[in-house]
């Protein structure tokens, strides 16, 4: 078809499903000389319509090589489940079991043998995975007793965190965020999961508010009357010095 | 008000008159209160009742064409959280496992509903499921508590299982959603309720039209000890160390409330992004008919006004030629 020919569709044509502004373009192509004005029209929606069919095959092959954004991944049922979904067809015949949150994951890789090379660290906080399976040297974590440095092949581990600097080690890179606290788990299978409620990049953090908000947090420690107010005030102490020994130590 | 006065005064008068010849053509289209109507006016037929019926549809098309574009709206913005706070409860899952089927005395189950209506029918299947699970997980020495969150689940379980309602909350979306006012829930529900499993039921949003319903299970730490030494999905809980914390027992304590609460917020922003996408299919579906439905009064507004100019010119014509013959 010499319609080939003549389409030169820019490359962000085939994966966009638009075809408004792709079409302007290519009906400045098409316009034959010394014909009426009716064939030209004619001829026109013709192309028009042959180079939309075109784009939409293109588009939507495409489309279907590429990851559909709602597909949800269906591993094999675990034992827990169809236990589950057994009991609940005898009692409830009419209605479908509800779906459970391990139909909803990808299933983790199994422990290997030997140690792997690499770490891979999934950072989720509520509103954002800032991580997700990336894969690392080294990441040091601030639990509760002190800095963990956790290596690929690192012993299963349940860590609490407190509030302080995560630093996530990639060949000479080092990314550090200040973390607000939560936990980590460390599996077998050198996967590491951090779970933070908050989590900003240390230069994102303003030195003079930390210092500000550490002194005001002081002085309501030092006047708070009930054990709320004296727990709050602590709270405030901890982050805050925490956040002034990670921007200046 | 206009209609039942002129249905009132059809049903006087329909007794008395008798009813002109090209109105029983029109009869079987008309509904019966136009049927009234038009016994009413013997000589014309009024396309009033008609023309009401179209301005009150016509406003309830754009009433509902105005309820889904809120709701489109609404679920862009809800939307892009719901999806970025996905991955906030796959690490405890990968941990703990989700054992649905645990044997345990004491659940509650939390269910998670819309304050408002008009959304469809999730709230009714959130409620099922509920109900479903109650039923599982009922038997002797077994206790079975809901904790309900929207209006919506609370007046539909309120009918038949008050006794069995330990807690109630409604309106969450007052302020936009975020995790320090679902922590602060988490931990209400936690300090108010006993537990040895909490299941969360809510309506998971898969795409703007597929809700998905769903059950979370968080263990009490009593219970993850149990099942960790009973072997089994958690069996490999002993194998991981514990850091920080006085004893084993009290990170577990802090892993459970911080599973409930990530897991908590997961549900409520899935089961509000699914109540906006519900809400806006049931609100384009009643919208379409509408259309559909003054589509066909149009036709019926039509032939009335066709019938009652035909009317019109028979009587003049049969007057003029009764004069002239």
């Amino acid at each position: 078809m010499s319609l080939w020919a003549y389409l030169s569709i820019p490359n962000e044509a085939h994966s966009s499903y638009q075809i408004g502004p792709h079409c302007s373009s290519l009906s400045f192509h098409f316009l034959p000389r010394n014909s009426t004005l009716r064939d030209t029209r004619f001829q026109n929606l013709e192309m028009l319509r042959q180079a939309q069919r075109f784009l939409l095959t293109r588009a939507s092959a495409s489309a279907t090589r590429s990851t559909r954004p709602f597909s949800t991944d269906l591993p094999a049922e675990t034992a827990g489940d169809s236990k589950f979904i057994d009991a609940w067809k005898k009692l409830i015949p009419n209605m479908d079991p509800p779906k459970t949150p391990s139909a909803y994951m990808a299933p983790r890789p199994p422990t290997p043998s030997t140690i792997p090379s690499k770490l891979t660290v999934n950072l989720v906080l509520p509103y954002d995975s800032v991580l997700s399976a990336k894969e690392v040297d080294m990441v040091i974590v601030p639990a509760t007793t002190g800095q963990m440095g956790v290596l690929p092949g690192h012993v299963a581990t349940i860590a609490e965190l407190k509030p302080g600097i995560l630093s996530v080690h990639e060949g000479n890179d080092v990314t550090k965020y200040f973390l607000s606290g939560g936990f980590a788990f460390v599996h077998a299978n050198s996967v590491a999961d951090i779970i933070a409620i908050e989590a900003t990049p240390v230069d994102h953090i303003d030195l003079n508010l930390v210092q500000k908000g550490l002194a005001e947090f002081q002085q309501k420690l030092s006047s708070a009357s009930t054990d709320v107010e004296k727990a709050e005030a602590q709270i405030g102490v901890d982050v805050h010095s925490a956040l002034n020994a990670a921007l200046t130590g | 008000m206009a209609m039942t006065a002129l249905r009132r005064e059809g049903r006087r008068i329909s007794g008395l008159l008798m009813s002109p010849h090209p109105v029983n053509l029109l009869r079987s289209s008309l509904a019966s209160s136009d049927r009234e109507q038009v016994l009413v006016g013997a000589r014309s037929i009024s396309t009033q009742v008609v023309r009401n019926r179209m301005k009150s549809v016509r406003n309830i098309q754009k009433i509902t064409k105005a309820m889904k574009m809120v709701a489109a709206s609404k679920l862009r913005a809800i939307q892009t959280r719901a999806e970025n706070s996905r991955g906030l409860w796959q690490p405890f899952t990968a941990l703990l496992g989700d054992i649905p089927s645990v044997d345990v005395k004491k659940n509650v189950i939390v269910t998670i509903s819309s304050d408002k209506g008009l959304c469809g029918g999730i709230n009714s299947t959130a409620v099922k499921i509920s109900r479903g699970i109650h039923k599982l997980n009922s038997g002797p020495e077994k206790e079975c508590k809901y904790v309900i969150l929207g209006e919506k689940a609370k007046a539909q379980l309120v009918r038949d299982s008050k006794k069995d309602i330990e807690l109630s909350m409604t309106e969450l979306q007052k302020n936009p959603l975020n995790y320090t006012q679902v922590a602060v829930l988490a931990d209400d529900i936690l300090k108010n309720v006993e537990y040895d499993a909490l299941r969360i039921v809510f309506n998971k949003f898969q795409s703007v039209v597929s809700f998905v319903p769903t059950t979370s299970t968080v263990l009490s730490p009593e219970v993850v000890e149990r099942e960790a030494e009973a072997g089994g999905k958690l069996g490999e809980l002993d194998s991981y160390e514990i850091e920080g914390g006085e004893t084993k027992s009290e990170v577990l304590q802090n892993l459970a409330e911080f599973q409930f609460s990530c897991v908590m917020f997961n549900a409520v922003l899935e089961n509000a992004c699914s109540e906006q996408g519900a809400r806006m299919s049931a609100m384009d579906s009643s919208s379409r008919n509408a259309g559909d439905m003054l589509d066909r009064l149009t036709l019926t507004y039509n032939r009335t006004r066709q019938a009652s100019i035909t009317t019109e010119l028979i009587e003049i014509i049969s007057g003029a030629s009764a004069l002239e013959g």
